[in-house]
């Protein structure tokens, strides 16, 4: 690691690269690309939570003008394979378009395909489909009654994963202590909606044979999925990692839509382009969130301190499975949050319903899981007439304790979770904030304060693959970096993935200028593609700081070693009587003999009589692949197991007042204290942590894909489906502290989650404080104004304190 | 049946014929290649196809590309000052990181700068409702708040010269 006091790049303010292209509005998006004779996708849908396909008539959609093919499920399922599921079960088979049966309302059904989507979508509205309407079942906590109707009738039940870890002592915990608390806790279906729709353009080459496909995408092993439900080798399929992706924070994974455009490009010999319209994303583009249902208990002593926790959680995953249910699997990396709990009980369960399909979330389901430890632990507060903020204090890992051992498994590797409490409370001012508060009650107004902390496990392992799927023996999730240094010195990075915001461009520019001493500036970054690149798993799960930058180090690294034997021997000296420093290679013992790296690259490229003699390769090119720190075991039989490396930490404190007639909450004086480790980038690392609030906000308070009893999608527009604005979103003042992670290449952990992780148990935390003097509590998240306005209704003012 | 349309484009006159059903952002992007506004709702909520007609910020999902005849539109493509070098209001938004996943950026910047052409010394309110009706799902707003601000007090110590081109010829 290189020290604090000598770095030049890594920290500073720099403006970001990519920024340039964006605010010009020369961004290669993937609505952007176009390929002669393309033709368009419009999708049918079906209208029933549940229904039979008895018959399908295309004769006149295919008579329209325009259209170049109908594609039916049943069809397409004769001559594909079922997409991958997270978990063991070959009785649910999905495929991009209903085959027989379909199973929520707004699932693909048919696929016009037209030379302009219009077309597409005027032949759409001919197709006509005979339904036989089917049971079906919203309720997840119905879905687990083995009466309830089956959403996949091959696997039996709609039971798709159940176990219950226990990891500690758990009954003698429980017995032991004289204190015990239990609730329920609803978190509502929402998800991150980026403004860019999900969108893909396949193109099959007869004589490469090559499929290549352009996408708004971010999901591991994209083209191995792809391939597999097409039934052709990886490597004739090549993903372009060099398109803009319009916003993802875990949804992009458009494997269904990529595996229909792929198969209709190659039956059609023609590029076909799948753009979602909003409609389509929000009903059928299978990217909605965690659906869950929360039962948590606690026991604890006189002082507040927990010593286990029962934690169970039904997961809705819809209609479609995918990888929805490994989202169980990553809270398990954090279990106990921030707190010394000694034991815990875990009862994941993921059922379907006849609702939309999920995708991986920001966080990988940690956050709803974090708002249920938060109010345990606001709960045990009120319970033992302590503070919030002491109760933490008290149960609290010490920052002498790292690195610190969960039950489930992971070592925490580093942290100071008192110091970024007391850095949020300083920020916030809470002293004044509480007599603010209380002000504002006694003036008659619903006034609380919100008081959270999160983990956030970043790094990217793929543990919970095999946790939660014992079939699935993946234990690396590595990423690639190369870098080259042209003869004239010039030095390119070659990264192997795509990016949606998060700024890997001059994430692995600063860190191969950091190594190098050359301005990131003049390090161009590009993307490689699926057949040209290196392993690579996307930025999913807070990894890129940490495995890209860990990637671009040593590559950095390994050029450095070659430019000093490169140069040692042309100073004529040996490599231990050489430094590398600015770009230059220099003798220890004579300044003034020092020789550039853009020398040392012409040497390596066009003069190898100048190359030392063991060296035996031309040119100056290095790659690094990186294994996920502290990665590489299976589970243990009772489930336990690093899963993260790094552990990021953050404190959120917000101010909230609730309209009492309407229920609107209005947030004000938002905190934030976090601790990222070493901060790469300050403007990024800022955005990632506002951005990330501004997204738990309004899965807080009013994100929210609402269904009606029949299984229609109440809220499948802008307007239903409701996001935050500059309105909603106050201004939110952070304040950092580094511990930095041993285990990395400059002490950088993750940030892309933690604002996100946080934001909704602190927005729970303020509304819940702001009902107390009502004695009501609102445990259903998202905390819409209606459902705190009837809430308020039921209590007369009288009651207030 | 298609209809002849001319407008003012980024400065430049430009005339096509388009039919009645396309929308004024379908024919900037898929007709005049000027992808730099972006679709994001199609329903007028989300702010991503903003563009200035006649000087004010409208939705281009909205509007049929016919509605556009006679008028004078900018896009984000236009918003660079004369001889290519960055508008102010763009260079600020990169100081600041206005940003992250660049989508919504160009419908930002529109509505940015209809609102520092008609008030240049607005107030972090004033900004926040200025912008309200684009969506950002990355940046939380507070960096683009940042951004406009910025970029309004560096105008204010600019001397007095045309701005980018708002279409009020």
């Amino acid at each position: 690691m290189t020290e604090h006091s000598t770095r030049r790049f890594v920290s500073a303010k720099r403006r970001p690269k990519e920024d340039g292209r964006f605010i010009t509005g020369t961004g290669h998006f993937v609505a952007d690309v176009t390929r002669p004779n393309m033709l368009h996708v419009a999708l049918v849908t079906s209208p029933h939570a549940a229904a039979k396909i008895v018959s399908i008539d295309t004769r006149a959609a295919l008579a329209a003008p325009g259209v170049a093919e109908v594609l039916t499920g049943n069809e397409l399922a004769a001559l594909a394979n079922p997409l991958a599921n997270a978990v063991d079960t070959p009785g649910v088979k999905c495929y991009p378009l209903a085959a027989g049966v379909a199973r929520y309302a707004g699932e693909w059904v048919a696929a016009i395909v037209a030379e302009s989507r219009a077309e597409a979508e005027d032949a759409a509205e001919l197709v006509e489909v005979e339904y036989q309407p089917l049971p079906h079942v919203i309720d997840a906590e119905e879905a687990l009654d083995p009466a309830s109707p089956p959403v996949h009738g091959e696997h039996g039940s709609n039971v798709l994963y159940r176990r219950t870890f226990t990891w500690g002592p758990v009954a003698e915990d429980f017995a032991g202590q004289p204190h015990q608390l239990s609730f329920k806790l609803r978190w509502g279906r929402s998800a991150p909606v980026p403004v860019e729709t999900f969108g893909v353009l396949a193109e099959w080459n007869a004589g490469t044979e090559i499929l290549d496909v352009w996408a708004s995408i971010q999901m591991p092993s994209y083209a191995e999925q792809i391939a597999a439900a097409l039934r052709m080798p990886v490597n004739e399929v090549r993903a372009h990692y060099d398109v803009d992706v319009g916003g993802s924070y875990g949804v992009k994974r458009g494997i269904k839509h990529t595996v229909l455009a792929g198969f209709l490009a190659r039956r059609l010999r023609r590029p076909v382009r799948l753009i979602e319209d909003r409609l389509e994303n929000m009903v059928g583009g299978d990217m909605h969130g965690p659906d869950r249902h929360f039962n948590v208990a606690v026991a604890f002593d006189d002082d507040g301190l927990i010593k286990s926790m029962k934690l169970r959680v039904i997961e809705d995953v819809g209609g479609q499975t995918g990888r929805a249910a490994f989202q169980l699997g990553k809270p398990v990396s954090a279990i106990v949050g921030a707190y010394r709990i000694n034991s815990v009980e875990y009862e994941a369960i993921a059922v379907s319903t006849n609702k939309t399909g999920q995708a991986a979330v920001r966080g990988f389901g940690m956050s709803p899981t974090n708002v249920a430890i938060e109010t345990a632990v606001d709960k045990v507060a009120r319970h033992r007439g302590l503070s919030r903020l002491e109760v933490r204090r008290r149960n609290f890992i010490r920052a002498d304790q790292f690195p610190y051992l969960i039950p489930s498994g992971s070592e925490y590797d580093s942290g100071d979770y008192h110091t970024v409490l007391r850095k949020a409370v300083d920020l916030a001012g809470l002293d004044a904030l509480l007599k603010r508060r209380d002000t504002a009650r006694r003036d008659g107004k619903i006034a609380g304060i919100g008081i959270a902390t999160c983990l956030e496990p970043g790094g990217g392992n793929s543990a919970f693959e095999p946790l939660l799927n014992p079939k699935n023996e993946t234990t690396t999730w590595p990423e690639s970096c190369v870098v080259k240094v042209d003869r004239s010195g010039g030095i390119t990075a070659t990264i192997a993935t795509s990016t949606s915001g998060q700024g890997h461009e001059t994430l692995a520019a600063t860190i191969i200028g950091e190594e190098l001493g050359i301005d990131p500036d003049t390090i161009r970054v590009v993307h490689s593609d699926t057949l040209s690149g290196l392993p690579g798993n996307t930025p999913v799960a807070s990894r890129m700081a940490i495995m890209l930058g860990g990637a671009a180090a040593g590559a950095a690294r390994k050029i450095r070693d070659q430019a000093i034997l490169i140069g040692a021997h042309n100073l004529k000296r040996t490599p231990e009587q050489v430094r590398y420093a600015d770009g230059a290679v220099t003798a220890l013992d004579d300044q003034a003999q020092s020789i550039s790296l853009a020398r040392i690259a012409l040497i390596a490229h066009r003069e190898f009589h100048n190359m030392p003699p063991d060296l035996t390769e031309p040119g100056m090119q290095a790659v690094h692949v990186l294994q996920v720190p502290k990665g590489g075991a299976l589970p243990t039989a009772d489930g336990r197991v690093q899963m993260y490396p790094c552990y990021s930490f953050a404190a959120h404190i917000v101010y909230a007042e609730i309209d009492r007639l309407t229920g609107k909450v209005t947030l004000s004086e938002y905190s934030i204290a976090h601790d990222c480790g070493t901060v790469i980038n300050p403007d990024i690392v800022r955005g990632m942590v506002i951005g990330g609030a501004a997204h738990g906000i309004g899965a807080a308070l009013y994100e929210e894909f609402a269904y009606e009893p029949s299984g229609q999608l109440l809220s499948g527009t802008f307007v239903d489906y409701v996001m935050p604005s500059s309105h909603e979103v106050p201004d939110i003042k952070l304040a950092e502290h580094c511990t930095p992670s041993p285990l990395t290449s400059h002490g950088q952990k993750g940030v892309g989650e933690g604002g996100y992780l946080g934001a909704p148990a602190a927005v729970a935390s303020a509304i819940n404080d702001a009902l107390s003097p009502f004695d009501i509590e609102c445990l259903t998240l998202p905390m819409r104004a209606s459902l705190l306005s009837d809430l308020l209704a039921d209590r007369p003012a009288e009651t207030e304190s | 049946m298609k209809h002849t349309i001319t407008m003012t484009l980024n400065g430049a006159r430009r005339s096509a014929e388009v039919e009645p059903r396309l929308s004024l952002v379908d024919f900037l992007r898929d007709r005049l290649g000027l992808t730099g506004t972006h679709v994001g709702c199609e329903h007028g909520v989300c702010g991503a196809c903003s563009v200035l007609l006649d000087g004010e910020p409208i939705r281009a999902c909205l509007m049929f590309a016919v509605q556009a005849d006679g008028h004078s539109i900018t896009t984000v493509e236009g918003l660079r000052e004369d001889g290519g070098a960055l508008g102010i209001l763009q260079d600020s938004f990169w100081e600041t990181h206005a940003l992250q996943c660049g989508y919504c950026t160009p419908g930002m910047l529109i509505a940015g700068q209809a609102l520092l052409s008609r008030n240049p010394d607005p107030s972090d309110e004033e900004i926040r409702e200025a912008i309200a009706g684009n969506l950002c799902r990355c940046t939380g707003y507070v960096q683009i708040v940042d951004a406009i601000r910025l970029a309004g007090a560096r105008m204010r110590q600019m001397p007095a010269t045309p701005g980018p081109e708002t279409g009020d010829d």
